[in-house]
């Protein structure tokens, strides 16, 4: 597989956190552009990291190379970075949605590195009247439009996912990563959310990653599912090569190794 | 079960000789300021002397004293400004979360430092000498005191904010400047009003000490008072003083509850 088929390659990443815990010993890691991945494994396994560090969110990390579409992404400029950073819609596991702004700013800010001067995505208030409607579309999309001018520190936690779906999706990525995405909703809006991703990959020729616990999301919405134990990857294959059940096993006790 | 510790820890030499040494130097201070009580109550007489001098209080000068009052206020918050306006973007380069490279925060850290250790009185005499006598020296001189008040606390208040939706704005490509002013600065805003508010009020007692050294206000007023031994006067002018220190600090603390407790 050439680095230029694939979304997303990181050539053996190795972390160790501040407190000396060695998360990663030279894993390899890659996605090829269009394919829909689901990642699995236990809490604490080393997912959310995984996918953090792949897009050099970690400074201390170590690899022979990170890319984004075939584009190289270290020793490269802050500028260039961020333009390759900008395809990538990352829905983080905790959120992450600025408490104090309302949702509809913190969707706005998806436009981030699109809208120049970003001066005017820095509050909904100051955004060119096209990119707050399709602000609000988005929030519209994840249903929840009325609650446009809360503060996402007055959302309830599955609102305040929805809101960084959105916020992802105002990006108009080419590669989704979401972390844990419907790990806060209700069953419904849990589907609805996961149908609207399967549309976007299919009808925009982008790119799925999704963390998720729950196994008949990963057989059903992925192309491809990694098993990741331990800080490995412990399980590689496609998603209709395995029962629900022999997925369950990544689950299982950690003695087999 | 492992039992809960002893109460008391053991005896521990470095603890003791620490204050062993305390003690001293406490004990050479007094000694070293010839510290006498006998004199101190022997000044009381003097004390009642002087609050009978006080009475009744000279109303003759007030609508003068209220017009350097207004100014000593508007030089505070002339001061304030210019210290919130400067440190704002120094915060960009000072807190860790924010700066471009730490080479850089340690130098604006030492600029912001040196501004709060060079006592506000110094300040002043140096704008006096700069752009001389008058309010604008001591507007400059709270600028530089509030530089190194606020350059420090909004730095902190920056840092202390959650790093979640910093890496989220940075994951999606934004830049230094776009973290700070999307999530940074609404994140840390009631912070950054309230530490602004103290340092207004902080700003109104020190514009109050400036004019004594001519950087403009009711300072020099005061001084004269005294110095021409006209406490009726003097008397005045420190029920003035107070009285907007006091009110200043009302207002501010009214703000502050309301930020705070607006969330
Ligand atoms: N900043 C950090 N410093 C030290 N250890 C960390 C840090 N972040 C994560 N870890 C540890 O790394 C391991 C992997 O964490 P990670 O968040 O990647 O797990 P995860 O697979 O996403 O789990 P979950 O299913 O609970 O989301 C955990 O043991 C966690 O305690
Ligand atoms: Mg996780």
């Amino acid at each position: 597989m050439k680095a230029d088929d694939c979304a997303l390659k990181v050539k053996s990443l190795s972390l160790t956190f501040a407190n000396g815990l060695k998360i990663f010993d030279r894993i390899d890691f890659s996605v090829d552009d269009g394919e829909r991945v689901a990642i699995i494994g236990r809490n604490g396994a080393g997912k959310s990291t995984l996918l953090r560090a792949s897009l050099g969110m970690f400074p201390q990390s170590k690899s022979e190379g990170e890319w984004l579409y075939g584009e190289p992404m270290q020793n490269i400029s802050g500028r260039k970075r961020r333009q390759l950073l900008r395809q990538v819609g990352f829905v983080h596991q905790r959120h992450n949605l600025v408490p104090r702004a309302t949702a509809l700013t913190n969707v706005v800010h998806g436009a981030i590195v699109r809208y120049r001067p970003s001066i005017r995505v820095w509050n909904q208030a100051l955004a060119p009247g096209y990119l707050r409607e399709e602000a609000m579309d988005l929030l519209e999309r994840v249903g929840l439009a009325d609650r446009a001018l809360n503060r996402a520190s007055e959302l309830s936690g599955g609102q305040s996912q929805r809101v960084a779906i959105a916020r992802a999706l105002m990006q108009r990525p080419r590669l989704v990563i979401a972390d844990e995405p419907v790990a806060s909703l209700d069953p419904v809006a849990g589907e609805e959310i996961m149908e609207l991703f399967s549309r976007l990959v299919a009808q925009q020729d982008a790119t799925l990653i999704f963390v998720s616990h729950d196994l008949s999301h990963a057989v059903r919405y992925a192309d491809r599912i990694l098993g990741v134990r331990d800080g490995r990857i412990d399980l590689d294959c496609s998603a209709d090569a395995k029962s629900i059940d022999e997925l369950a096993s990544i689950y299982g006790d950690e003695d087999d190794d | 079960m492992t039992r809960p510790p002893a109460r008391l820890h053991a005896f521990n030499p470095p603890g003791f000789a620490f204050a062993v040494v305390g003690l001293a130097l406490i004990i050479t201070a007094f000694n070293g300021i010839d510290f006498d009580l006998y004199t101190i109550i022997e000044g009381g007489p003097r004390l009642t002397r002087l609050l009978g001098q006080m009475w009744p209080l000279n109303f003759e000068a007030l609508p003068r004293l209220l017009n350097s009052l207004w100014i000593t206020f508007l030089m505070a918050i002339c001061g304030t400004t210019l210290g919130i306006a400067v440190s704002l973007p120094l915060v960009l380069f000072a807190a860790r979360n924010l700066t471009p490279h730490p080479y850089i925060r340690f130098v604006v850290r030492a600029f912001i430092a040196l501004c709060r250790t060079v006592p506000d009185l110094i300040w002043a005499l140096i704008f006096v000498i700069v752009v001389g006598l008058g309010p604008v020296a001591g507007a400059l001189a709270i600028m530089m005191d509030s530089i190194g008040f606020l350059g420090k606390f909004f730095s902190e208040a920056s840092e202390e904010q959650d790093p979640g939706p910093q890496e989220a704005v940075k994951a999606m490509g934004g830049s230094r400047l776009d973290v700070a002013m999307s999530v940074v600065l609404p994140s840390a805003m009631p912070a950054f009003t309230s530490d602004a508010l103290f340092a207004m009020e902080k700003a109104v007692r020190a514009s109050v000490i400036l004019g004594l050294v001519g950087a403009g206000g009711i300072g020099i007023e005061l001084k004269v008072a005294i110095d021409l031994f006209k406490y009726e006067t003097a008397a005045l002018i420190i029920l003035l003083i107070f009285s907007l220190v006091v009110s200043v600090e009302q207002v501010s603390n009214r703000l502050r509850a309301k930020i705070i407790g607006g969330d």
